[in-house]
């Protein structure tokens, strides 16, 4: 047959899609479960560091184990998720935040003026996760945070102290922002400039900011003040609003009123 | 023997497809801030260009010329994903550095065009080689230029501490500039002064 007729273009244009798509389904079929693991274990892993709990040569899941309880709790309110009412979608062990916003009945929408971090909908119900010390009182809380920097949502967690104001740790797991510019938010550096910041004041009120440049330690504002990361302005001003977003009204707020009512009570 | 030799060692200096040919730059730019992601992505580009090379040369009687191209793309590009496949499954850390860009070794200019230069004319088992040698030849810039960024941009290797850093109270100052994909201009303009000063013949006549 001729290589040039147009049966044999045909034939060797499907033989060759054919093999070719074998190949990828199975390596994709194969390495699913392989990945998924990598990708669980990453998230511990980001749930460790912004809880400032990994250690070289330690186990994370064993970590994890011991040391971090989760939890599920209603934004609206504050109020700790029962585990009886726990089903199919909104449960611990299945938890996913994209699924939860999206869904029907654990999801709302944002209005639109209220949403800086440009995410549209919102989970009602966030799982988060509490480190205790060894006599079981809580230590931090580490919050899930998520919304837009310049090309992709950009998924992290805040690590809060128990005081409710002093942030202890800060990370973000899933982005896809612009390698070595907007990439930068995973530097390690960065994420260290975050600990110890005041990211809400006595008042209850978000004053945690990041600004374009450099902090000027010398200022009394140093205090709750974030360096920009140069070369992304939209990537810094993305995480500026994310933050705000869900430590303020919208997020998180009632959850620390509540624990700060429970806890001048006890 | 001899010539298969030649075809394996050729493309590392007197046929280097980034210093001689200056293909797939882009990719050298993007990926060698760190020897880490160097060496992966070089593994990876090794990978795809021998077995491209391999299964586009065991077809090459049979593409008609005017879907070649297409062909060698479709075989490129599944090479990619399963490439890509394996480094998320062992190598999740790297993989999230290198991100886009194992898939766009798809777009990498090297391997369509060995593809077109030399496997769709050779048999499989010296395309074979050709396809290593070419990736060795990419390695080699790769990791040179990797090695001179994280060294002297890091004061690391392999994320391991060389030069200890003023900011953890040594005595070396970093040099940020190498860190930006820009330094690999420079560093790959250098590297192939040297090999031109070591061999003239790759000079280019002037007009």
């Amino acid at each position: 047959m001729q290589n040039d007729s147009i049966k044999k273009i045909i034939m060797v244009s499907v033989g060759v899609c054919l093999v070719c798509s074998i190949f990828v389904c199975s390596a994709a079929v194969f390495l699913k479960p392989l990945q998924t693991q990598n990708k669980k274990l990453d998230k511990i892993k980001n749930i460790l560091v912004a809880g400032d709990l990994m250690q070289e040569g330690i186990d994370p899941e064993k970590i994890f184990n011991e040391k971090i309880e989760a939890a599920i709790i209603e934004v609206a309110t504050g109020e700790t998720f029962p585990k009886e009412k726990y089903d199919d979608v909104l449960n611990i062990a299945k938890y996913e935040i994209k699924d939860i916003a999206d869904n029907e009945k654990y999801g709302m929408d944002i209005p639109k003026d209220e949403d800086t971090p440009a995410i549209g909908r919102m989970p009602k119900f966030m799982l988060i996760y509490m480190v205790k010390d060894a006599s079981g009182t809580v230590e931090k809380y580490i919050l899930p945070i998520y919304g837009k920097g310049l090309w992709s949502t950009m998924y992290g967690f805040i690590a809060m102290d128990k005081d409710l104001m002093t942030v202890r740790g800060f990370t973000f797991y899933d982005h896809g922002e612009t390698p070595g510019l907007g990439g930068e938010v995973d530097n390690q550096k960065w994420k260290n400039s975050w600990k110890g910041k005041t990211a809400i004041n006595e008042n209850g009120e978000v004053v945690i900011h990041v600004i374009k440049g450099q902090v000027n330690q010398e200022k009394p504002e140093a205090i709750s003040q974030i360096d920009g990361l140069s070369g992304s302005t939209l990537t810094t001003r993305g995480i500026d609003n994310l933050v705000k977003f869900w430590l303020g009204e919208n997020g998180y707020a009632k959850f620390f009123a509540k624990l700060r009512k429970d806890g001048s009570n006890g | 023997m001899a010539k298969m030799k030649e075809v394996l060692l050729d493309p590392i200096f007197k046929n280097n497809p980034i210093a001689l040919q200056v293909l797939g730059v882009c990719s050298a730019l993007a990926v060698t801030s760190k020897m880490e992601t160097s060496v992966v992505m070089s593994l990876a580009v090794i990978f795809v260009m021998a077995l491209s090379n391999t299964a586009l040369s065991l077809i090459r009687n049979h593409i008609p010329s005017s879907v070649r191209i297409i062909v060698e793309m479709t075989v490129i590009a599944s090479l990619v994903i399963i490439a890509d496949q394996l480094i998320k499954a062992f190598a999740y850390d790297v993989s999230k550095q290198l991100s886009v860009y194992v898939g766009l070794i798809i777009t990498n200019c090297i391997i369509m065009g060995r593809a077109e230069a030399y496997a769709l004319k050779q048999p499989p088992g010296k395309s074979f080689i050709d396809g290593i040698g070419n990736g060795l030849g990419y390695s080699f810039v790769l990791i040179a230029v990797g090695f001179v960024r994280e060294l002297l941009g890091a004061g690391k290797l392999f994320g391991i501490e060389i030069l200890p850093l003023v900011n953890d109270g040594g005595w070396y100052v970093p040099n940020g500039l190498l860190l930006l994909p820009a330094s690999a201009f420079f560093l790959i303009g250098f590297l192939i002064w040297g090999i031109r000063v070591w061999k003239p013949e790759q000079v280019e006549e002037e007009n």
